[in-house]
């Protein structure tokens, strides 16, 4: 193992699978509680994390979890008050969050250098510590997951129904935005600020269409995610392009295959 | 707490009730000190127009829906069932009617075929839920209510989305459940014809104040004549039944709650 991990792509590989894995379950509960901007705040709020963790010589994978846990509390928090939707407090946090990420990365003469790849991510620079986070995480989130699935799902069917049948709606709700939260932190690191939250809607959209239950399309949108890495990894090498984008771009191509895949050749939905 | 009678006769052994409670939205008094019992193998139905407080009294029936004083008591291990007026059909999310009915807990094909058949819903136990009409989804939801075999079942507006002749058969599937489970049976409709038909008990909300008791009694009651109108009494009230006057305020009290 740790002559593989010694080859850069080999790392990639391992990580990117790694996220795949971890994302492709909570990117279902994303799409089917319709929290794609939640998403986008946490990504909002990922500088924010990134600048915490020089400031305080941390990890900077732990601040940024620990910043996009505090996001997904105070949404939580917020969404008691009757004033505001969720769509404004989270268009609030969002931006407060990334001006705040701005204004702290000012301070940091360092990560000028390296801003680019937190933007855009740097899959290629994924460390041996890197990869143990991301499987950390990924098998916390599998974990998590399997152990709460009938509380989860109930609770995205029907939040009354789930709390009169004895499921706590508050803990799977706070499970649910914790596990994004983990899963945007890791993800950071294969395909950037910019485009993490495309792994946590493009696999599942695409798994939509080809399922017919939610358990098959968790497990559908993870082969996507994870199929996904391979062929964006091989094509980003064989035509020298961005690594992060080119597994974005091979998840878009799938989804737009399962899109115009006839009704016929679809098992009944 | 109060123990069921597990071998659901049909006891007055008093299943939930409520105390005294007042629950408020914003500055808005939704219910002021309401006092009310569901008694096992009793029918009861909860009537009022809109935005009289009647979810909100489900709801605080239920255990999900905070209370700003009085409390809620429930008989030690009850268990209920609960069928809302609609739950959002998520296209999204890929589930069969089987699979939904399988979230409230594990039973087998043959148990759901069965359950499914007294609720009327037919053979749709493989369809999408998304692709159910309205009135099926009301039998869907009753069917995962009785799944759980509950000594209390709670029924919201069950009669919407029903044509009329799927409503007289859900009429008499109601007093047959009760009859077959032994279970208490909380309903909110605005259709009076089921409780002249069905209830044992009745419950008007309107005006900040309510009204309880046997329906004949609740329809001479001032409170029910102004929120309904006393042409529509006369409609409701069986021929040859007498009206009469009970006292403006609930004809059971916290102290006589649990008899």
């Amino acid at each position: 193992m740790t002559g593989l991990l010694d080859d850069f792509f080999t790392r990639a590989l391992i990580g990117g699978v790694g996220v795949a894995i971890a994302a492709g379950p909570v990117s279902c509960f994303v799409v089917w509680r319709q929290m794609s901007y939640f998403g986008t705040t946490l990504a909002h709020s990922v500088l924010l994390g990134i600048a915490l963790g020089f400031f305080l010589d941390i990890e900077h994978l732990l601040a940024v979890l620990g910043v996009c846990f505090l996001m997904s509390v105070s949404l939580l928090l917020l969404e008691r008050q009757r004033y505001l939707a969720a769509d404004a407090l989270l268009g609030v946090l969002a931006h407060a969050a990334f001006a705040a990420g701005i204004v702290a990365v000012s301070y940091l003469e360092t990560l000028r250098v390296d801003l680019i790849g937190y933007l855009f991510g740097d899959i290629l620079a994924v460390g041996r510590a890197d990869i143990a986070w991301i499987f950390l995480m990924a098998t916390i989130s599998l974990v998590l997951t399997t152990w709460h699935w009938r509380g989860l799902l109930s609770v995205t069917v029907d939040q009354d129904l789930a709390a009169v049948e004895g499921i706590s709606v508050h803990h799977m709700r706070l499970l649910t935005v914790l596990l994004i939260s983990g899963v945007v932190a890791v993800g950071m690191k294969i395909v950037g600020i910019l485009l993490v939250v495309s792994l946590i809607i493009i696999p599942a959209a695409a798994a939509r269409r080809i399922s017919v239950t939610p358990e098959q399309m968790a497990l559908m949108a993870t082969i996507v995610g994870v199929v996904s890495v391979f062929l964006g990894l091989f094509g980003s090498l064989e035509f020298n392009v961005p690594a992060g984008a080119s597994i974005v771009l091979v998840a878009s191509a799938i989804f737009a295959v399962s899109f115009v895949i006839p009704a016929r050749w679809l098992p009944n939905q | 707490m109060t123990q069921i009678d597990y071998n659901h006769s049909a006891s007055k052994t008093t299943l939930v009730s409520a105390h005294d409670i007042s629950i408020k939205l914003g500055r808005r008094k939704i219910l002021d000190r309401v006092s009310i019992g569901i008694h096992a193998g009793e029918i009861m139905t909860l009537v009022g127009l809109n935005g009289a407080g009647k979810s909100t009294l489900v709801r605080a029936f239920l255990g999900i829906s905070p209370l700003n004083s009085g409390k809620i008591v429930r008989a030690e291990g009850i268990r209920i069932g609960y069928a809302p007026q609609h739950i959002h059909r998520n296209a999204i999310l890929p589930m069969t009617v089987k699979r939904f009915l399988r979230l409230g807990g594990p039973a087998t094909r043959e148990s759901l075929e069965s359950i499914m058949g007294e609720v009327g819903a037919g053979a749709i136990l493989d369809t999408a839920v998304s692709d159910i009409s309205g009135g099926e989804l009301n039998r869907v939801l009753l069917a995962r209510a009785l799944l759980r075999n509950p000594h209390l079942l709670v029924l919201d507006e069950p009669f919407a989305n029903v044509d009329a002749n799927g409503q007289v058969e859900l009429y008499g599937l109601v007093k047959l459940i009760r009859d077959r489970h032994g279970c208490g049976v909380l309903i909110v409709t605005h259709d009076l014809h089921f409780v002249v038909s069905g209830t044992d008990k009745l419950i008007c909300l309107g005006e900040g104040d309510y009204c309880v008791g046997a329906p004949k009694d609740i329809f001479g009651h001032p409170l029910f004549i102004n929120v309904f109108g006393s042409g529509l009494c006369e409609q409701c009230l069986p021929m040859g039944t007498k009206k009469n006057t009970i006292s403006p305020r609930p004809s059971e009290t916290p102290a006589n709650m649990g008899a």
